[in-house]
């Protein structure tokens, strides 16, 4: 025990320890350098904390009074303490976050964005519709035998469609047997030919035919077509998928109408014109495809029974399909593959 | 078809006088109505005048007639005349036409006004039918038949304006709709009035001799051939103002008697006429194919090769009509004949598919033929002869010979037997008792019931003799359905069993679709049409497998009549196009077939259709086809990451087109292995082969300059193409196990000589480094001093764990040394 020790604990030493401890905390500025003169004040070589330590060489009374100063100093100094860091804070919050406050708007869009072509999105949407409902999605290869593309679907031997007015024929003469699908009905066929029956199938798909580009008309366009084949399937059955798939695409307002038509591999057959709330100009009814009851000599080129076996067949044009929903002023822009075009329609 | 409502009110008892009322009920039958050609709006004096004077005004660009036309006496008793300028020519002094004066209106609106015009005045507009909204000829102006009017009449009630008319598309299997005969009755069924059949009104007389001499040769092409025979008859005669303005009104055009009477009557009943001029035909009449090599001069005065399987009429002189198409020119009743002229009416009965091959090969589509390719009535011909020889008769002055020729014979059509109550079960409705049988009797159909084997009711139809088309059962259930209206069949889902979703392919394709999207790319569509130009562009040998592709034969662009072996072409050339359109930086991607033909060409087969073909044709039509990969296809240009006020970006470059590459592989469930590779179009320092395995699935990298040259693409544009179904689908993946040890980390760098692969030091380092080492990574390339000329330095990252204890660093480092003694003895690395 030193005479220098014992002196720490007398009052003007504690005074003096006190008043220098608050003094530099009010210097200073920032809570940086609050930190940085905390352990002269408060830290282990602080003079309160050293005066603290020689307290066990004083006696009993002596003791006891030393201690009480000893304490009351320390709170003090940390009160002190505690009392600049706060005022620190405060000016911290008012201040420094405010200094570091930077612009949010500057775009900082450095990934690039893709984008999905509506074709694609509108095909898994049709897919997923009739997928909810328990139907298969069927695919086909795009050149196709003429014979699946035309002879199974009752097409005859001389049918217009069969003409290359119409048809891509492929190879070096129409005895190929080759052509482009013109539609996505020999997938139908094929479903017809592989799977066990019943059947209940959508098929997309990209299809062909000679039409030059143009703003109505484009020679690859896109379709779906939908296939149900069971036991005591009737025309009410393709009128109910129907007008489940047309509230599926066009809100729960939507509805089919009817009306009748000729289609080869279809007898009865039907075109299909669908009730749109959001129509040009009001709701209205607008052509949307074509449907009727699978032509027996179809079921029977696939070799089932028509006695035992019926079914209904449908299908629309996703092109067309989206030029009304999505209010598509140009074909083109479906083929030519203009960024901004898919971009519009997103992932 | 075109028809005005007041033809269709000859044949049906009471038609709505509402146009759009009639439209609604054929709309309803399943007759798609195009065009509705309603009242035309004329308002205004619309006046018939007579031709009195014409000037020709010559010096003007085309010639011009400055008219005086007369429009009968004034107040004062004297003939108002008004000076109106034409440009037509169809028309003589003495002719009575139609004139809209100042002040009137025609449809369009186009209104009328005295107005100077080629240095006169003109007082009004001599109007065509097709001014007038009467019909679609604008050929000339519309001259109306002596005796049909006055001069000063008011023209309108005279025209007949307010007739509206219907135009209707009719689909290939109504070919009795090509008739008012046939759209009339449709109208009757729909609704539900009386029908006049327009066929059993004409008194078709008993002939016991025949009108001139004919033989069929080929009674396939020509089951039935009828020839009637009208003499005398006014070759300068006009044709009635009634029959014309139906003409009109049908959209076509008034041309002389005997034509008018042949299209009056085809427009009418369905039959196809021919009228030959009998004083010009050459002995018997034969119907034959065409000889090879035959010619014949037809009405349009083409002169025609003939094609052995073209049906053909003949006389004594060769081929004088290609039958059920066109006349020829040799036998033609002349246009402006003087005197009289004798005629021969054919009415035959041709082949539809016959008819249908010769109009398609001679790109002659005409009305007889649009008719005779999809079905006519086999019992019209005596009917139809009767009705244009009366018509001659009455109209030409001339004298319907004695004697009728009538060779072949209709075809009967058999019954068809369909269980009654099989539209109900079709429809999915219980219809009222008796409906199928009265439907089908109103279509035309003898209708029995007989009573089945099983004790359920038959119905036997025989279909009348203009609708062959009904041959089935099915057939039978349309007429029963559509003539009850499709509105009655109600809307019912049908219970699917529970499907599977979509397969793993399907849920791949999308899943690569949405990554690459998301990635970056956008999605284009491009055609699969190519030349063997792009080839060259991009650099392929000669022997290059995918110059081997299927040829188009009739492709749209003479340019392009291949269909791509690879997505590269059109996904290059929407980059340019959109380059050009001002985007810089461009990543697209693309998802879909391409066609790859075999090696060895099998031809396809061409199954019956009555029954299933058998498992063995299946399999050659599968053969037969090319094989028709999907494939992923990605191209880049320009920056990667874009350039901003963060910093200038970074150019897309090979490394992101692997990238692209392994992303897909990765999202259908591989890790592509990449390994060195030289192919055109890529680069051949900058190209890498993608492979599961050893198998190479796709290629990657930046392109060749020289391609990027050819086709003009952006500095380094880089490209990428796999084949999605050369990746096998990985099912049912086995879960990792997880060690919850903590891993201990080494760095190693490694010198090697700089053309060894990084790929193989790293898996060197992979089998070296044993069970313990869980990932190996790449985080440094060094060249320089340091390593020496021809080295560089690969700095990996090795994680070390054990699956179950906390791994020692003795052990780690045992690894680790092991690692680098493989990577040393395979790929001669270094320790630095």
């Amino acid at each position: 025990m030193t005479e220098n020790d014992s002196d720490l604990l007398d009052p003007a030493s504690l005074d003096a320890a006190v008043k220098a401890a608050v003094e530099a905390f009010a210097e200073a500025a920032d809570l940086d350098a609050l930190a940085a003169v905390k352990p002269a004040h408060l830290g282990d070589r602080a003079p309160l904390l050293l005066a603290r330590r020689s307290l066990g060489s004083l006696p009993g009374k002596e003791r006891a009074d030393a201690g009480k100063r000893v304490n009351a100093a320390r709170q003090e100094v940390q009160a002190g303490y505690d009392a600049r860091r706060e005022v620190l804070l405060a000016e911290r919050d008012a201040r420094v976050l405010v200094e570091e406050s930077v612009d949010v708007t500057l775009p900082w869009d450095r990934r690039p964005r893709g984008a999905r072509h509506p074709l694609t999105q509108v095909s898994e949407q049709i897919a997923d519709v009739f997928v909810g409902m328990g139907w298969e999605v069927a695919e086909g290869p795009e050149v196709e035998s003429s014979w699946l593309n035309f002879d199974a679907l009752n097409f005859g031997k001389d049918h217009p469609a069969r003409t290359m007015q119409d048809t891509f024929y492929l190879g070096d003469s129409q005895e190929s047997g080759l052509v482009l699908r013109t539609h996505t009905s020999p997938v139908q066929v094929r479903a017809l030919l592989e799977r066990e029956l019943p059947v209940y199938v959508v098929c997309p798909g990209r299809t062909f035919r000679t039409d030059e580009l143009d703003a109505t008309h484009t020679p690859v366009f896109h379709q779906v077509e939908g296939l149900a084949v069971d036991k005591g399937i009737t025309m009410a059955h393709l009128k109910g998928t129907l007008d489940a798939f047309a509230r599926a695409m066009f809100g729960s307002e939507s509805r089919t109408r009817l009306r009748p038509s000729y289609f080869p591999f279809t007898e009865p057959s039907a075109e299909v014109d669908v009730w749109f709330p959001e129509k040009k100009g009001g709701a209205g009814w607008v052509e949307w495809g074509g449907c009727g009851m699978v032509n027996p000599n179809v079921l029977r080129a696939c070799g089932i029974d028509p006695d035992v076996y019926s079914g209904f067949a449908f299908g629309m044009g996703l092109e067309r399909t989206l030029q009304f929903r999505n209010g598509l002023p140009d074909m083109r822009d479906m083929v030519e593959g203009d960024v901004r075009f898919s971009c519009a329609f997103g992932v | 078809m075109r028809v005005p409502l007041s033809w269709l009110a000859d044949h049906v008892a009471s038609v709505p006088s509402d146009v759009d009322a009639v439209a609604d009920a054929f709309v309803r039958v399943g007759l798609e109505v195009e065009e509705i050609h309603g009242t035309p709006d004329v308002t205004g004096p619309l006046t018939v005048g007579r031709v009195a004077e014409i000037e020709e005004l010559t010096g003007f660009k085309k010639p011009i007639r400055y008219c005086q036309v007369e429009f009968g006496p004034g107040p004062d008793g004297t003939p108002v005349r008004r000076g109106i300028v034409c440009g037509a020519r169809n028309f003589a002094v003495g002719d009575l036409i139609v004139a809209a004066l100042p002040g009137a209106v025609l449809p369009g609106p186009f209104p009328i006004a005295a107005r100077k015009t080629y240095d006169h005045v003109s007082d009004g507009m001599i109007a065509s039918a097709k001014e007038l909204g009467l019909g679609a000829d604008h050929s000339g102006i519309l001259v109306l038949p002596p005796g049909s009017a006055e001069p000063g009449d008011d023209a309108l009630p005279v025209l007949g304006l307010d007739d509206p008319v219907i135009e209707l598309a009719i689909t290939p299997d109504r070919g009795y709709c090509f008739a008012v005969r046939g759209i009339a009755r449709e109208l009757a069924a729909s609704l539900d009035e009386d029908y006049t059949d327009p066929a059993l009104r004409a008194e078709v007389p008993e002939e016991k001799t025949d009108s001139w001499p004919v033989r069929i040769d080929d009674p396939v092409g020509c089951p039935r051939y009828v020839a009637r025979r009208v003499s005398g008859v006014d070759a300068s005669a006009p044709t009635p103002w009634w029959m014309q303005r139906r003409l009109l009104a049908a959209g076509m055009r008034p041309i002389s008697l005997t034509v008018d009477v042949t299209n009056f009557v085809m427009l009418d009943l369905g039959q196809p006429l021919h009228a030959f001029d009998a004083t010009r035909l050459r002995g018997e009449i034969v119907v034959r194919r065409a000889a090879k090599g035959e010619k014949l001069r037809t009405l349009d005065d083409v002169e025609r090769t003939l094609d052995p399987d073209d049906l053909v009429i003949t006389d004594d002189s060769g081929p004088i009509a290609l039958a059920g198409v066109m006349g020829g020119a040799s036998t033609e009743i002349p246009e402006s004949a003087e005197g009289t002229v004798d005629v021969v009416i054919e009415a035959a009965h041709f082949q539809p598919t016959s008819i249908a091959r010769s109009a398609r090969r001679h790109k002659l589509p005409s009305e007889a033929s649009k008719r005779f390719e999809r079905a006519v009535d086999p019992q019209l011909p005596p009917i139809a002869a009767e009705r244009a020889a009366r018509l001659l008769a009455e109209y030409g002055g001339g004298t319907v010979e004695p004697g009728r020729t009538d060779v072949g014979a209709a075809p009967v059509l058999p019954p068809v037997r369909m269980a009654l109550d099989l539209p109900d079960r079709t429809a999915g409705v219980t219809y009222d008792r008796g409906v199928t049988v009265q439907r089908l009797t109103q279509v035309g159909c003898t209708v029995e019931l007989e009573t089945g084997a099983d004790g359920r009711g038959v119905v036997v139809a025989t279909p009348p003799s203009w609708r062959p088309d009904l041959d089935s059962p099915a057939d039978l259930v349309e007429e029963v359905l559509r003539l009850e209206g499709y509105e009655t069949i109600p809307s019912t889902l049908p219970a699917a069993p529970a499907g599977r979703g979509l397969t793993p392919a399907q849920v791949r394709t999308r899943a690569v679709s949405r990554t690459l999207a998301e990635a970056g790319f956008v999605e284009v569509e491009p055609f699969p049409f190519v030349g063997d130009a792009v080839w060259d562009a991009l650099g392929l040998d000669a022997g290059d497998v995918r110059r081997r592709t299927v040829k188009v034969l009739n492709p749209l662009d003479a340019d392009r009549p291949r269909l791509t072996t690879t997505l590269l072409p059109g996904l290059l050339e929407t980059l340019v196009r959109n380059k050009a359109r001002g985007f810089d930086d461009l990543a697209l991607f693309q998802i879909g077939q391409v066609v790859l033909p075999h090696a060895q060409q099998v031809p396809m087969p061409d199954p019956g259709v009555t029954e299933r073909p058998s498992d063995a044709e299946i399999a050659m039509i599968e053969a037969a086809l090319p094989a028709q990969p999907r494939h992923a296809g990605a191209v880049l240009a320009g920056n990667r990451e874009p350039l901003g006020w963060w910093g200038r970006g970074r150019q897309a470059g090979w490394a992101d087109a692997i990238e692209a590459g392994r992303l897909v592989g990765a999202v259908a469930g591989v890790e592509l292995r990449v390994t060195k590779a030289a192919l055109a179009p890529w680069h051949p320092g900058r190209c890498a082969a993608l492979r599961v395995g050893e198998w190479v699935v796709g290629h990657a990298g930046e392109l060749h300059p020289k391609v990027v040259e050819a086709l003009g693409l952006p500095p380094r544009t880089c490209a990428m193409e796999l084949d999605l179904d050369a990746i096998p689908l990985q099912d049912r993946r086995p879960a990792p196990r997880v060690s919850p040890y903590p891993p201990v980390t080494v760095d190693v760098a490694l010198v090697t000589a700089d053309d060894v692969p990084a790929a193989e030091v790293a898996s060197a380092l992979t089998v070296g480094g044993g069970d313990l080492l869980e990932d190996v990574r790449l985080f440094d390339v060094y060249t320089g001093d340091q390593v020496g000329e021809g080295n560089r330095s690969l700095a990996f990252s090795l994680r070390f764990r054990a699956a179950d204890r906390t791994l020692t660093n003795e052990e780690a480092n045992a690894a680790r040394d092991a690692a680098i003694a493989v990577a040393a003895e395979r790929c001669g690395a270094v320790l630095r």
